[in-house]
């Protein structure tokens, strides 16, 4: 790229830096601090379990990290380029709705309530994003949602409305969907706290097979032993901020910070 | 006088009731377009961000839910030829006069269900459409508005049976749609019962018709891979949207 300033270095990104970075992330709902200084890293393939109390700003990171939202201050990068914005010589400025849905592209987001389109297919709703957002063609996106289906275990049920699948099989279409997409990094924002015991295996185990063919992943959980057995590093979020960063053997079995020991004492 | 059956039945058979009923339909087929179109832009200004289109969107329910139809009616056929010489050509007729009118205000009542129905949706679904970088006009488009014209579907199809019955105020504007049909034979004939049942007969069947064609569309819009068949019923209560 020529036009590139020098905030934006795509050629000087290589594959060991971080392929999602998030710096001094701050956003606040009326008088409320939500997000205070967020420091994120993920490299290319990492997959980072973030774990922390109800009410801190997980959530809310993710859909700043996804572009859905609009941070009041700090950076946000994908392969070295930041976005989200648009850097003028008065400061960075968001940009237009039109010009974040293309920015968007590139990260994939898996809800917590799924929110599957009810009125689409299982295999309409994966190839939503193909059709309408890349504009492929109907049939090479079937064909290519098809795929995105039977990698998630649910080919059986492509012609099936999301009210016609269990809680388990939607959140694997809404995987399904994010996946297709191909985008650089997958947000995962409580995948199975909406699920019922006997379905978060099924979900847990596409997003192990994810993990294990290499997606960059960033999971919001309360799934301990997800976290443990599939993460490469476990994160505690505690009011707004990051507080403990770890492999998961330290995180959970030698943690430095008094939180993060409070923290696992509840969960445990 | 005794109810005259060979009298109703002829005018049941009568050509000129046919055209009096086709035109009573598709004056409220065109203004229920028309009020669909405008009451969707006022509904996207109404739930807007802009202070302004709120504004215009604001002003044009409340003026048009206050003012009666047959005002309106009386106000575009009379008063507005006297201020725009192009309506007072031919093309201007009782007819368009007619759907423009009821349009307008039928508008305004279209808009608070199209609101209603857009807010009914819930926000994790444009949520979904953005995260997948769908534009606006796409999220709209594709997910929202599939979904809000299920929740639309019902109280629309009331209006518009509303609408079937609201053209009989054209009468005033001397377009002969149903009503004004038996109207013109009464004042020949004074045979009020027979030709007035004929009228009832004619509005039944209409709005029969239309009712099975509601359930009809709403059944489209059953979201599931098998095809669920509930009973269409003709006897359900029929909402009224313009006040005349
Ligand atoms: N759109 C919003 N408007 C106002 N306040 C908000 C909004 N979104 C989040 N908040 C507030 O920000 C705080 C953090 O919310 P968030 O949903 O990010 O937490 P969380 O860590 O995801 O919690 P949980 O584990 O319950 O999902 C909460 O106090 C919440 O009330
Ligand atoms: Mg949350």
């Amino acid at each position: 790229m020529t036009h590139s300033g020098p905030e934006l270095m795509p050629e000087t990104w290589s594959t060991n830096d971080p392929v999602l970075s998030v710096r001094n992330l701050h956003k606040s709902y009326q008088d409320q601090h939500v997000l205070r200084g967020v420091e994120f890293d993920i490299r290319q393939g990492q997959v980072k379990a973030v774990l922390g109390p109800s009410g801190s700003g997980k959530s809310t990171m993710l859909r700043l990290m996804a572009l859905l939202e609009p941070a009041d201050d700090g950076e946000i990068r994908l392969r070295g380029r930041r976005i989200g914005v648009r850097e003028k010589a008065s400061g960075a400025v968001a940009l237009p709705e039109r010009e974040l849905a293309k920015e968007r592209r590139n990260i994939g987001m898996v809800f917590q309530k799924f929110n599957l389109f009810p009125h689409l297919t299982a295999c309409r709703n994966v190839m939503l994003g193909l059709t309408s957002v890349k504009g492929i063609h109907h049939k090479e996106a079937e064909e290519q949602a098809m795929a995105m289906l039977q990698r998630v275990g649910l080919s059986h049920r492509a012609g099936h409305f999301p009210s016609e699948l269990s809680g388990g099989q939607q959140q694997r279409v809404a995987i399904a969907r994010a996946l297709v997409m191909n985008p650089d990094v997958l947000l995962f924002d409580e995948p199975t706290s909406a699920l019922d015991p006997e379905l978060v295996g099924e979900v847990l185990d596409v997003m192990e097979s994810l993990a294990n063919d290499g997606m960059t992943m960033i999971v919001v959980t309360h799934e301990v032993r997800f976290a443990r057995r599939v993460a490469d590093e476990v994160t505690l979020f505690d009011s707004g901020v990051i507080v403990e960063q770890a492999t998961p053997d330290e995180f959970f079995d030698n943690p430095q910070h008094q939180r993060t020991r409070k923290f696992l004492s509840h969960v445990h | 006088m005794e109810f005259d059956v060979n009298i109703f039945v002829q005018q049941l058979v009568n050509p000129s009731y046919l055209s009096g009923a086709f035109l009573s339909v598709a004056v409220a087929v065109l203004s229920l377009i028309l009020a669909t179109a405008i009451g969707f832009a006022v509904a996207l200004g109404r739930t807007s961000r802009s202070r302004i289109a709120q504004g215009v969107a604001g002003i044009y329910t409340w003026f048009f839910r206050a003012i009666p139809a047959l005002l309106v009616l009386l106000i575009i056929w009379n008063a507005l030829p006297q201020l725009f010489p192009v309506l007072r050509q031919d093309w201007f007729s009782p007819f368009i006069a007619a759907f423009i009118g009821l349009g307008i205000v039928e508008a305004a009542f279209m808009a608070e269900i199209i609101r209603s129905a857009l807010l009914s949706i819930d926000d994790g679904q444009a949520l979904a459409g953005r995260a997948l970088g769908m534009s606006p006009v796409k999220v709209m488009l594709k997910v929202v508005l599939p979904q809000a014209i299920r929740t639309a579907l019902p109280p629309t199809g009331n209006e518009f049976i509303g609408l079937v019955k609201f053209s009989s105020l054209a009468s005033v504007i001397s377009l002969q749609e149903l009503l004004t049909t038996a109207q013109v034979g009464v004042n020949i004939t004074f045979r009020y019962a027979e030709y007035y049942a004929a009228a009832i007969v004619y509005y039944l069947i209409i709005v029969s018709l239309l009712t099975l064609l509601q359930s009809y569309v709403e059944k489209k819009f059953v979201w599931t891979s098998r095809s669920k068949s509930k009973k269409p019923s003709i006897l359900e209560p029929v909402g009224q949207g313009v006040q005349s």
